[in-house]
């Protein structure tokens, strides 16, 4: 009943009233436009000055000249090396999740016993547990178990924690499955597994690149875990290298708008390319 | 209707299973085995971890050794403690009050179809895709005395008010710092939770409201409003429990300071466990703030309906 009044609603027309333009509503979102779009503005014309003529005339002002040498200095850096891990871990943590969250979800939606209830409670009530609250003791594990200052001892708890969130998105698109197919499959004699294969993932697709893109996000823009669990610049990831590079290059401000304009282009390509399902994956990330 | 004849077959199909027959297609309890196990090993077992933690005395080298409850006495009598919870409070009460107006508006406002609004939202969304680090990062610089905005914009940021463009050196203006970031950083988040609630309201009520001669003011206070009512609580909650654990702006921006004035409970944790090495007592922070979370995300859970998706399974 309720799909059929979301098609309802997609098929009629987008409200056409033709109200007058909102002038007011407007002028505000031109003011808060400018205030999201300032410091845009100086990351990028600040990465391509440089020092003393952003000290000496300040942020806002207009370049007299354009120079690459900040981006020179935060390669020498390492940045490409970061960049590497982070793009490691990114995909790991990724990969990880792809294999494990299908199944569980699969089993949440078609599976009606208490164990798999307690399962998925146990999953909602981990959507409350702050990273914070178990760092010390995800440190003290790491440590035992010999993985700490390594790349597997920021994968395995990035991609742990992005387990909730992400089965109930995709829990989510796997109800919208009609039970209709679920029985034409049954009907077939369809083993769980070809109906998963068959029926499930290519119809959850949607679902699935959002999370994908929620946890890529999550591990490219991870902080604390890296923080914590890693200490050699081998393993540093792209935030962190960030953190250490500003706190040694405090006062060079055009070689930090470099270093974070690097760090945005790769999400920003994404945002180009598939806006909707980032701006999904995003929802997520605020949700933790 | 459809409706009828499907409840038909699914009764005829779930009395042959419980009479015994093939449960065909339905997975069985251990495909949820690898991701719960998973999960499990990473986060419910550390819970158990930490309160054992909280209960020992250990400096990150040597074995932890039990101390029984000294830890928790030795924190509740420790002012800064008890103080970050007041900051931790303030925090998230002001990131409260300045993100929703500021998410509400452009989220209404952007639930127009307008080409000019499409445009101007996808700008809005760009910090977004920052990481908090690089935001961080960018305000830090950004808001340096010497070089720069308070120093370009004297004008503005000379007076009193502004502690003359020394922001990070008095708690008010380093707190209000924080809750600028904040702002900037969360309210486009929001704004799109927002959006999304207003484009669910039926047109149908604007456009009776308008043949009633209802204007642009009212139909926003006594319909909009109202509509957005389940957005705004979903809305608020996620500022709270995103508030309670605010870390990498803290780091980054103040480090806690001017003195302990912006040092929230969820930094004290990072500075006790991992610069003064009393990772007991961090365990305690620890403990209490999974407790606070936990009792917040219990409300969300009530209010947001999540604990009632099992009922609407499998459609109908």
């Amino acid at each position: 009943m309720s799909a059929l009044r979301a098609t309802a609603l997609r098929i009629a027309p987008r409200p056409t009233t033709t109200r007058r333009p909102n002038y007011v509503a407007g002028l505000f979102a031109l003011i808060w436009l400018a205030i999201v779009l300032a410091p845009v503005y100086v990351l990028v014309k600040g990465s391509l000055q440089n020092q003393e003529e952003y000290t000496t005339s300040g942020p806002l002002s207009l370049p007299s000249h354009l120079t690459t040498e900040n981006y020179h200095l935060v390669f020498q850096d390492g940045f490409l090396k970061f960049f590497l891990n982070t793009a490691i871990i990114t995909v790991s943590v990724v990969a990880i999740v792809v294999l494990l969250v299908p199944p569980v979800a699969f089993a949440i939606v078609r599976n009606r016993s208490r164990t798999v209830t307690i399962v998925f409670r146990i999953l909602l009530l981990g959507l409350a547990v702050p990273i914070q609250a178990v760092i010390v003791p995800i440190f003290y594990l790491i440590l035992k178990a010999g993985f700490y200052d390594t790349l597997p001892a920021v994968i395995l708890p990035t991609a742990a924690f992005s387990i909730p969130l992400s089965t109930i998105v995709l829990t989510g698109s796997m109800r919208d499955i009609t039970s209709d197919m679920y029985e034409a499959m049954a009907l077939d004699g369809a083993s769980s597994w070809r109906t998963f294969r068959n029926l499930v993932l290519p119809l959850s697709r949607g679902g699935l690149a959002t999370v994908i893109i929620f946890s890529a996000l999550q591990a490219w823009n991870g902080f604390l875990f890296p923080l914590i669990l890693t200490q050699s610049s081998g393993v540093r990831v792209f935030t962190l290298g960030l953190f250490d590079f500003n706190t040694a290059n405090s006062v060079d401000a055009p070689a930090i708008c470099a270093a974070v304009v690097l760090s945005i282009i790769p999400i920003l390509l994404v945002y180009l390319f598939a806006r909707r399902a980032l701006i999904r994956g995003l929802m997520g990330v605020g949700g933790k | 209707m459809a409706t009828t004849t499907l409840m038909v077959r699914r009764r005829l199909l779930t009395r042959s299973r419980s009479s015994g027959g093939v449960k065909i297609g339905r997975p069985s309890f251990l495909w949820s085995l690898p991701a719960i196990t998973f999960f499990a090993l990473f986060a419910i077992v550390p819970l158990g971890v930490v309160a054992w933690l909280s209960l020992t005395s250990w400096d990150g080298i040597a074995s932890p050794h039990w101390v029984g409850t000294a830890n928790w006495s030795a924190m509740f009598s420790d002012p800064v403690f008890l103080k970050s919870f007041r900051i931790t409070a303030l925090l998230v009460g002001l990131g409260i009050v300045t993100q929703t107006p500021l998410s509400l508006l452009p989220g209404v406002w952007a639930a127009g179809y307008q080409r000019n609004r499409a445009i101007l939202s996808a700008i809005y969304f760009i910090p977004l895709l920052m990481s908090a680090a690089a935001i961080s990062i960018v305000w830090l610089s950004l808001l340096n005395p010497y070089f720069g905005l308070p120093r370009e914009l004297h004008g503005v940021f000379g007076g009193g008010l502004f502690n003359g463009g020394f922001l990070f050196s008095s708690p008010a203006t380093a707190i209000g710092v924080l809750t600028f970031v904040g702002m900037w950083q969360w309210s486009p988040f929001h704004t799109l939770i927002y959006q999304g609630g207003a484009r669910a309201i039926p047109e149908v009520l604007y456009q009776a409201a308008a043949i009633d001669g209802a204007g642009r003011f009212r139909q926003f206070f006594h319909i909009t409003l109202p509509q957005l009512r389940n957005t705004m609580i979903t809305s608020i909650v996620l500022m709270l429990v995103g508030g309670l654990t605010t870390f990498d702006s803290i780091l980054i921006l103040t480090q806690g300071q001017p003195g302990t004035s912006t040092e929230a409970t969820s930094y004290y944790m990072y500075v006790k466990a991992f610069q003064s090495f009393q990772f007991g007592e961090a365990s305690v922070i620890a403990v209490v703030l999974a407790v606070f979370t936990t009792l917040v995300s219990l409300i969300v859970v009530r209010l947001s309906g999540w604990d009632k998706m099992r009922s609407t399974q499998e459609g109908i």
